[in-house]
């Protein structure tokens, strides 16, 4: 069995558990609402209005105003639905994960074109303080 | 009688779908990873497939949270191209095979692989970007295609071991249906990304090529990694990879690899394709 204080040590990565499918539950129906064109040109000419359709938390209201990815994710937003509010704001998969890392687009892109964020390090945090203590990253 | 000649493995990134739509293929980013599947397109069209079963996960497009089916089979007529918030893709829509789905949706649940059987639905770039990459443009898919669901999205996705026996039950069903169609497995996904959190990025390539070193040789093995092998070594959004075993699973235990082709980056994310023939016996 897997519990989640067995993943729970991965950095940067918020698995799409039960926690986050309940906490997310509104959240991702909002963004999942925006695949319909007429629910896109609705939610864009007056945001506020059309998230009263959904009851999500304060938290997750000023993250979806302020397209705040990570906070999304954070608060249990699965980055398959919120790509589509990606997509309503006129942005790219690429876009999403450069601001979710707090790259710029431009140094995101270096990094996957020399190969990608190294696994080394990025595994866990015991992994990363090992390495960090031993000067290797 | 029916029999699976070969199985596919291939990536399945939206900015792909994009890069084809878009007319980009020959730009300086795109030029390698489209170079890399002329190869496989001109092995697809000498296998000459009279059907194909493709593998893949719905991204949140066809399935809502209200229900989180773990595995699915399509089994309308048609299905069409999902609008993924940034507009439908303008490719041709998944013609199905009411009279095979059905087939295989009844053969995998009397073999105690309790599949949702889905009427309606859109298939997303999980789908439709490896059928871009394996056929080419096309005004039609040049065969009916079987879209079978597997959820990823929602942890846990099936196991390994999970797929790779489904990939069993579908070979025995196979092998069983009397008309004699060509058939080609296809499983998507993968390979190393991570498309959300402050580790998006990662890429795993030694990972990966190890997974495609054993796919031929080893596939007991590669059933056997635990999910959260994925997850922390090849990235949350690497457990897609799965789906490759139920596509090695269909196959006979031996097999041949006809090509192989891996790709950093596009977009987030590893690309891998490996074309397996069948060989031996189908038992």
């Amino acid at each position: 069995m897997n519990k989640s204080e067995d993943y729970s040590d991965i950095l940067g990565t918020y698995l799409f558990d039960k926690r986050a499918c309940a906490k997310g539950y509104a959240l991702n129906l909002f963004c999942m609402s925006l695949m319909k064109e007429e629910n896109r040109r609705r939610f864009l000419a007056n945001e506020d209005a059309y998230l009263d359709l959904y009851t999500l938390t304060a938290t997750q209201r000023s993250a979806v105003l302020d397209r705040n990815w990570l906070k999304m994710v954070q608060e249990g937003g699965n980055i398959c639905y919120v790509a589509k509010l990606g997509a309503t704001s006129g942005l790219s998969m690429e876009e999403l994960a450069a601001s979710m890392s707090g790259m710029s687009k431009d140094d995101y892109r270096k990094m996957m074109l020399s190969g990608g964020r190294p696994i080394e390090g990025n595994r866990s945090k015991a992994e990363q303080q090992v390495l960090v203590g031993s000067g290797r990253i | 009688m029916a029999r699976i000649v070969a199985g596919v493995g291939c990536s399945h990134v939206h900015a792909i779908g994009d890069a084809i739509d878009l007319g980009k293929t020959e730009d300086e980013y795109w030029h390698r990873l489209f170079e890399g599947f002329k190869r496989s397109k001109e092995l697809m069209s000498e296998l000459r497939p009279d059907l194909l079963i493709g593998v893949f996960n719905d991204h949140g497009s066809a399935m809502p949270l209200q229900y989180i089916p773990t595995f699915s089979l399509g089994v309308a007529a048609e299905f069409k191209p999902a609008d993924e918030g940034w507009g439908a893709r303008q490719v041709p829509i998944v013609k199905g095979d009411p009279e095979f789905a059905w087939y295989l949706a009844e053969a995998l649940i009397l073999d105690e692989f309790d599949m949702t059987i889905i009427n309606e639905m859109v298939v997303d770039h999980g789908l439709t970007v490896p059928l871009s990459l394996m056929f080419g443009p096309a005004k039609e898919w040049p065969c009916p295609v079987i879209p079978l669901c597997v959820n990823a999205l929602t942890y846990p996705s099936p196991t390994g071991k999970r797929c790779f026996d489904l990939g069993r039950a579908i070979r025995k069903a196979v092998a069983a249906y009397a008309p004699d169609l060509r058939i080609v497995i296809l499983g998507t996904g993968g390979m190393s990304h991570q498309i959300h959190g402050e580790r998006s990025g990662l890429i795993n390539s030694v990972w990966d090529k190890r997974f495609l070193d054993r796919l031929s040789s080893d596939p007991l093995e590669l059933a056997s990694i635990p999910l959260l092998e994925y997850v922390r070594e090849t990235g949350a959004e690497g457990i897609e990879m799965v789906m490759w075993l139920i596509m090695r699973g269909a196959l006979n235990d031996e097999v041949e690899e006809a090509y192989r082709f891996y790709h950093v980056p596009a977009s987030n994310t590893a690309v891998g394709n490996i074309i397996l023939m069948n060989r031996g016996s189908s038992g």
